[in-house]
């Protein structure tokens, strides 16, 4: 079966994040980017589905500048088969990012598309359910399970408090959480093999951002915070300032 | 001079906080934009019944949909009707809440209406007719301040951020029946697991109790069970993803970069080293408290209380002091 996953290319949650002179984004000299760890879920499931299907191809598709070739070919090196990358400059427009996907999608031989449920950095959980509306196919968002047969595929899905089981005719759009797709890792031999594997490289599809970022701000500061006391004999004060100065109990 | 509309969810027939905040806020940027709010409410039929309080949180006018199949929550339903009732209404600004639910919904909506989505939002303002926008990036290591070229302009909000607002108002119900063809979903829940055992969720709730691998053992839970329950109301607990690895917790408690994000009025960390990926979901919490033996451990950097010590000591002793407040009114 073939299965399409959209990755993107982000800064390591690690890495220290500096707002540039231009006030508007981040500074990228020393951040060193990933593939967004929900995106590594995807591409888990993407290759397990695969396998168990013992068929078909797992392709990947993103839309970054050029240095996202890097993102690909790491997911390439886990086994997926091919690789699109849409250039473009991304941006923080999530519909924006569905249409350039959706344009690339649109008629896609691949009964599952699977999405991570978000991106690290922008984080707005939104590209995989848009691209779904966009292209007509349902979608089930927050997957941690699943199976495909019969034309179908029955996802477990966590929602507030607890689980559900949703049923979803194919072709479809699924977004992944971590759930059971604990990513595997490159082997070298996998690393080697990506070198070879298909990458094709074209333009985006222009699309204009209606959503655009004004500024970027550091959060503010949390006041230095105080050590009440040592040991339990220090929780009656806790208590009594929870309930008089932070007013939180 | 634009209306707002604000979408209210109820869950087993119930309207919850996050509906509240939603009106609330609506009914604010409805002042500052000359128009006036409106809450939207999908159910069974006798939703409306329920929608009614949504007037004293700011609608003047509640729309209910009712339908059999909008009982519980289904996709491609809601977001047909929501559509729908948005092109309608004429609506300069739809408020979605950032739960599970409304991020599941709002990007279908807003691909729908073919308009953008800012998610997750903690700044909301309309100057001048110009809404201006505040949310975290970076998993909390900057904010962006946004603006958007489109109408409506469609926001969802971050539970607990946006206060929700009552007072002696009253709004109009205004009770519909949408057509609605439920054999023709692609999407169908077929079981919904512990969904309703009575505990508000992790995103959602105003009080954390969060325990990390410094709790030893998963038996060690029943500590933080009796906190949580001293607490009371509102509370639930979270965990750090070392504990979600261990097979101590399930996922859905998980805090962080790779599990939920939260803002609650009141954080506890207990056990949890502070590593970045967990602060990246807690740091814009109101208030924060970690217990850690080690005095060094980074929690302490974003902590506004800390105590230094074996939380197997300090946890029974909180539980103990924190009851006895709550019954000493
Ligand atoms: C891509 C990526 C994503 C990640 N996502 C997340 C995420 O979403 N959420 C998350 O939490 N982590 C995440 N992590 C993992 C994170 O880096 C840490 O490993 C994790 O948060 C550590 O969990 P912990 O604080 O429970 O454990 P530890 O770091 O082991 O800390 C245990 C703490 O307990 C204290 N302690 C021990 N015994 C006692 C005692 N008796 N009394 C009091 N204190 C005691 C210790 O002093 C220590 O500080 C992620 C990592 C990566 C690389
Ligand atoms: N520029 C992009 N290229 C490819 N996939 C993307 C891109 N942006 C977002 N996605 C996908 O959409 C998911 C959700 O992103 P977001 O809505 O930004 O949280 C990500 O986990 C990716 O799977």
């Amino acid at each position: 079966m073939n299965v399409i996953v959209c990755v993107k290319r982000v800064p390591d949650t690690e890495t220290r994040i500096r707002i540039d002179g231009s006030g508007d984004k981040i500074d990228p000299s020393g951040v060193k980017y990933i593939i967004s760890p929900y995106d590594e879920f995807a591409v888990e499931a993407g290759l397990r589905t695969k396998e168990a299907a013992g068929d078909g191809s797992v392709r990947l598709v993103s839309f970054g500048d050029a240095a996202t070739q890097e993102t690909l070919r790491s997911g390439l090196a886990m086994g997926a088969d091919s690789a699109t990358l849409l250039v473009g400059e991304p941006t923080i427009d999530g519909l924006a990012t569905a249409k350039v996907l959706a344009a690339e999608l649109d008629g896609a031989d691949a009964p599952l598309i699977l999405f991570g449920v978000k991106a690290a950095d922008d984080d707005q959980q939104q590209v995989g359910p848009m691209v779904a509306t966009l292209l007509g196919r349902p979608c089930v968002t927050g997957v941690s399970s699943f199976e495909v047969g019969d034309g179908k595929a029955v996802c477990q899905r966590e929602v507030e408090g607890g689980t559900e089981v949703v049923e979803v005719d194919l072709p479809a759009v699924l977004t992944v959480t971590k759930g059971e797709f604990e990513p595997r890792y490159a082997s070298l031999k996998g690393i080697m093999a990506a070198k070879k594997k298909p990458l094709e490289q074209k333009d985006a599809a222009q699309v204009e951002a209606k959503l655009r970022v004004v500024k970027l701000a550091e959060p503010a500061p949390r006041s230095a915070g105080r050590i009440v006391g040592e040991g339990a004999d220090a929780v009656p004060e806790l208590v009594r300032l929870l309930r008089e100065e932070a007013n939180a109990l | 001079m634009a209306d707002v509309l604000a979408f209210a969810e109820q869950r087993d027939g119930q309207i919850g906080g996050s509906a509240r905040e939603a009106v609330s806020a609506a009914a604010r940027l409805a002042g500052s934009l000359g128009g006036s709010a409106h809450a939207l409410v999908l159910g069974a039929p006798g939703i409306s019944a329920a929608g009614g309080e949504l007037g004293r949180f700011g609608a003047a006018k509640v729309l209910a949909g009712e339908h059999e199949a909008l009982g519980d929550y289904n996709p491609e339903a809601y977001a047909s009707v929501l559509a729908a009732r948005i092109k309608e209404g004429g609506y300069g600004a739809v408020i979605f809440p950032a739960t599970t639910l409304g991020k599941d919904l709002a990007p279908r909506v807003a691909a729908a209406l073919d308009v953008p989505l800012a998610a997750d939002v903690t700044g909301l303002e309309a100057d001048g007719g110009k809404v201006s926008i505040v949310r975290p990036v970076y998993s909390g290591k900057a904010f962006a301040h946004l603006e958007v070229e489109a109408s409506p302009v469609l926001v969802s909000i971050r539970p607990n951020v946006f206060q929700a607002t009552e007072s002696e108002a009253a709004g109009e119900v205004e009770t519909f029946t949408p057509d609605i063809d439920a054999s023709a979903f692609k999407v169908r829940v077929v079981e919904r697991k512990g969904a309703s055992d009575g505990q508000v969720d992790v995103a959602e709730a105003s009080i954390i109790v969060s325990g990390g691998r410094g709790m030893k053992d998963p038996e060690n839970w029943k500590l933080l069970e009796t906190l949580r329950d001293a607490i009371g109301q509102g509370a639930a607990l979270g965990a750090s993803r070392a504990v979600v690895d261990a097979g101590w917790r399930p996922h859905g408690e998980q805090v962080g970069q790779t599990g939920k994000t939260v803002a609650p009025k009141l954080y506890f960390a207990i056990g949890i080293s502070g590593a970045i990926q967990h602060l990246a979901g807690m740091r814009t919490s109101q208030t924060i408290v970690a217990i850690n033996k080690d005095a060094d451990a980074p929690i302490f950097g974003v902590a506004d209380y800390g105590i230094v010590g074996d939380l197997f000591e300090v946890v029974p002793r909180l539980a103990d002091e924190i009851k006895a407040l709550k019954s000493g009114g």
